[in-house]
């Protein structure tokens, strides 16, 4: 970005007018605190902020001068955050120049991200964390000191203590909702394999069943969630059958493609060899296939979760991540909402990471791993 | 000719669909086949044969599992012989459903596409915030969607537009990732040829990336469309007053409706088939009118 | 006393295509004896690799006979009659070098002593040992070609069919793939067919050369070839060679107009 000069410069002032502005006010609206520690930061920002705005050549490292001091600085506000009072327009102006400084210090890690080696790896996770960690602290600090209010936007430290101090409930909810996700997921998964490599001796049935398949992964399948209900009842059986429904013709579509993914070669090859369809099948086709199998099972990783939570919304015993979700946004508990939300994105996540890496040790001889040749 | 009608697509199809619905009159024959017997116990029928039986299972009001006739019906009830202005219209339903869903998907494709434009020409957004629209299509978002219509609601802000932000959100992700992919999938030898012209990034970015991208743009307009229609039937079932097919089914299901239910399904699979199909409509125009092969 | 390994007699194999019939192979008949190295010899189109994929059963003629050690294709298919070289090495990349040549010997169900031990000889005879376990991403081109050939070798057919087998490759490596081709054959007396559509690879590897003609395919001449066995490249530069390899390539010229 070629306007960066600007925009450092701009931070280095707000951080020196933070430096020498009022943090807060008490009760009785005047300046208190020396907060010296919090303006030593800011000033070190602004000096830094400063430097780096200016044309001058600089000595190679110095350009990490930034990162650092808008980490400390970040956590200079949030604690300067969570006082009581009312924060003062020094304390906003710090805010102003956390967030440069922030946006500064991911284009220095992108700039210094190298090509190859361990290091690279690091800093290509450094990017996005930083990113985020920004996001967070922005959340934090503007949320406590701009009064929002908890039912509105409650702030990160609110959402992680009521995680922390919600345990026993918040794992019987997961564990309740990972019920009807697993089993769900692996019928549907399973179902979708067998009945693809079952019709694949007959093309007309694929013929049939393809088009079909294609279409009904664009409907609404959550909707069936009433329907299972009364059939399977409120426990999690009614949560499994929704999510068997979503998962299975994503399955079928892409366990079908994997099978037809054998090169022509390779299947005169098993020809010449006089093998049969069996041993065709389990030495040639389906490894083949298992880069689309995977596509498939990483598809219906986040298509089981939407199932099975969303359906929770239509009924569930007292207990569920949907049901939870559902009935604390009744309650205005929006703390509860969104601690609930975090464990579902990290469980969802963390599963998708489990398939990638299975994904990756399975099917490790596939071109996309490999770079060159 | 019927070796070619073998060969296409539509004998297949139908004759799938034709089993369907076999197997599905069976299966309400078989599930329907209690709910039957009670009533004709309660109702001091005590012999019946196995033709009223079936013949029974196949007309109850609130059967396990309504036929497709008696869904044909329903849905003949309340789109064509109900005025779309009452609030019993499954065309009513669908108005307010299917707006929210326009206006979310165009928001959210839009973002999505601008997002994605700007990714790929900056190296810093593209390795900072690019993981996390990835990322995000991991966890399932649509949970956010309660909580987003109480919350504009607290402001205010109800009927279309809460359920239209949810739709955009749900949208914009799938877009921006395809959109990306689809700006960065030119060739490296491509790039080269651009090079050699010393075209500058916008003309490039006309010329070869936009192009190039057209595919991926619209298998993912695909998924966003599908997935603003799911994020609004679920917005639906929080704020189930101001109608449309979430709220339809929370109704039924509230009321043991189940023929009402199904209706309301069979709408709203019909609305995503007609929306992806008129998105798959323009990828057909376009892609034609800028001369590749149909 | 040589045997006919095989012959063919008015074979035609006519496609379907939606521009009309494609003539692949018209009246083509020949014999091929025992112990002979036979180049198929033609530009694109003149049906050498259909010939060929008749031969393997991988494709049915329209018309016409074939036999091979006296049976049917399909038959001969079945008893796995004869090993095939595909234009690429058609290696399966989930496996190692090692399994890929095993692949043949499990599915016939050799034993597992039996197949390593055929694996260890075959890795041997092209010159692999020692690759066992690398996979073939990580082998070269001509590396992957010659497993591929081991590979068609592991079970012992007394027949070898090759299409085009180093066309991918870059002529410095295929020199030395075809003297190495040339010392297996020596060495174990399969007999071969090659279809190729380089004259010089033609001339120094075979007994007898088919020149073959397009539209419809069909021979155009049988040209004999009798170098010592015992040759090295540098036969190339010899008056003998040169005199059939314009015999060759007399011949493509006359089957062949390029006002086609």
């Amino acid at each position: 970005m070629k306007f960066h000069r600007p925009l450092v410069l701009l931070a280095g002032a707000l951080a020196i007018f933070a430096a020498v502005s009022p943090m807060d006010y008490g009760i009785d609206g005047l300046a208190i605190g020396d907060h010296l520690w919090s303006r030593m930061i800011f000033s070190l920002l602004g000096i830094a902020s400063l430097r780096d705005s200016q044309d001058t050549p600089q000595p190679a490292n110095a350009v990490w001068n930034i990162p650092f001091a808008t980490l400390f600085a970040s956590m200079e506000i949030v604690s300067l955050a969570h006082l009581d009072g009312v924060r003062g327009w020094g304390f906003f102006c710090a805010v102003g120049a956390v967030w440069l400084g922030a946006w500064r210090s991911v284009d220095v890690i992108v700039e210094r991200t190298p090509k190859l080696g361990t290091r690279a790896r690091f800093m290509r996770m450094l990017a996005p964390v930083a990113f985020g960690a920004t996001l967070l602290v922005l959340w934090e600090v503007l949320t406590l000191s701009l009064g929002v209010p908890k039912v509105i936007l409650p702030a990160p430290s609110a959402i992680l203590f009521r995680l922390v101090t919600s345990v026993p409930l918040m794992a019987a909810d997961f564990l309740q909702t990972v019920q009807g996700i697993l089993a769900g997921y692996l019928i549907g998964c399973g179902a979708g394999v067998v009945v693809a490599i079952l019709i694949d001796r007959v093309p007309f049935l694929q013929r049939g069943l393809l088009p079909l398949g294609n279409l009904f992964s664009a409907l609404p399948i959550v909707g069936v969630a009433p329907i299972m209900v009364m059939w399977f009842g409120f426990d999690w059986p009614s949560k499994a059958a929704v999510v068997v429904i979503m998962t299975f013709f994503p399955m079928l579509v892409n366990t079908v493609a994997g099978l037809s993914a054998a090169g022509h070669m390779e299947l005169d090859l098993m020809k010449t060899y006089g093998a049969s369809y069996r041993q065709t099948l389990l030495n040639l086709r389906l490894p083949a296939a298992l880069p689309f199998i995977f596509n498939g099972l990483k598809i219906n990783s986040t298509l089981a979760f939407i199932g099975a939570i969303v359906a929770e919304f239509f009924g569930t015993p007292i207990v569920g991540m949907g049901f939870r979700i559902n009935t604390e946004v009744g309650r205005m508990n929006i703390d509860m909402v969104w601690a609930t939300i975090v464990v579902a994105g990290v469980a969802g996540s963390l599963f998708y990471a489990l398939l990638t890496a299975v994904e990756r040790r399975a099917t490790f001889w596939h071109a996309s791993y490999r770079q060159g040749s | 000719m019927l070796t070619s009608l073998w060969q296409g697509k539509t004998l297949p199809v139908l004759t799938v669909c034709a089993i369907i619905t076999v197997f599905w009159y069976l299966g309400s024959i078989w599930l329907n086949a209690d709910m039957q017997r009670m009533l004709f116990e309660n109702n001091g029928n005590p012999s019946y044969s196995t033709a009223e039986l079936i013949e029974g299972t196949l007309t109850q009001e609130k059967p396990k599992l309504p036929t497709p006739l008696q869904i044909l019906a329903e849905l003949n009830k309340t789109v064509l012989e109900t005025a779309p202005t009452s609030k019993r219209s499954l065309v009513y339903h669908g108005s307010v459903t299917l707006s929210a869903t326009l206006l979310g998907f165009l928001i959210g494709s839009t973002l999505g596409m601008a997002l994605a434009i700007v990714v790929v020409h900056s190296k810093s957004l593209d390795r900072s915030l690019m993981p996390w629209v990835v990322a995000s299509q991991t966890i399932p978002i649509i949970a956010l969607a309660p909580m987003i219509v109480v919350i504009m609601n607290q402001f205010e802000v109800t009927g279309l537009l809460p359920k239209a932000v949810i739709a955009a959100y749900l949208s914009f992700f799938p877009v921006t990732v395809g959109m990306v992919k689809g700006l960065r999938s030119p060739d490296p030898l491509q790039l080269d040829v651009m090079r050699t012209y010393s075209a500058n990034q916008i003309q490039t970015f006309v010329k070869l990336r936009v192009p190039a991208a057209m595919p991926f743009l619209f298998a993912s307009l695909k998924v966003g469309v599908a997935a603003s229609l799911v994020g609004t039937v679920v917005a639906e079932l929080t704020k189930s007053e101001d109608g449309g097919f979430g709220a339809r089914l929370l109704g039924g299901s509230y009321y043991g409706q189940t023929i009402q239910i199904w209706a309301a399904l069979f709408a709203a699979a019909v609305c995503a088939w007609v929306l992806v199909s008129l998105v798959g409509v323009v990828d057909r125009v376009v892609t034609r009118s800028m001369g590749a092969r149909p | 006393m040589t045997t006919s390994v095989i012959e063919a007699s008015h074979l035609s194999l006519t496609f379907e295509t939606n521009d009309g019939p494609v003539h692949a192979l018209s009246d083509v008949s020949l014999d091929i004896q025992k112990g002979e190295f036979v180049s198929l010899i033609g530009p694109s189109g003149c049906g050498k690799t259909t010939l060929l994929r008749v031969i393997a059963d991988l494709e049915q003629p329209s018309e016409g006979d074939i036999s091979i050690n006296g049976m049917s294709p399909h038959e001969a298919r079945l008893n796995r009659a004869y090993g095939y070289v595909f234009q690429s090495p058609a290696l399966y990349p989930w496996r190692t070098i090692g399994k890929n040549i095993a692949l043949p010997l499990e599915i016939m169900g050799f034993s597992k002593a039996e197949r390593d031990d055929r694996v260890r000889k075959g890795l041997d005879l092209v010159n692999l040992t020692g690759f066992e376990n690398k996979f073939p991403w990580q082998l070269s081109g001509g590396m992957q070609q010659r497993a591929s050939i081991a590979r068609a070798l592991s079970f012992d057919p007394d027949l070898l069919l090759m299409d085009e087998p180093f066309g991918a490759l870059d002529e410095i490596v295929r020199d030395k793939l075809n003297e190495q081709l040339l010392r297996l054959w020596e060495k174990t007396q399969k007999t071969v067919v090659f279809v190729t559509h380089s004259i010089p690879e033609a001339v120094f590897l075979s007994t007898k050369i088919v020149v073959m003609s397009p539209r419809p395919g069909k021979i155009h001449d049988i040209v004999p070839c009798h170098f010592p066995r015992d040759r090295t490249l540098d036969i190339r530069e010899t008056p003998e060679f040169i005199d059939v390899a314009n015999r060759v390539r007399q011949g493509l010229r006359e089957g062949h107009s390029y006002a086609d």
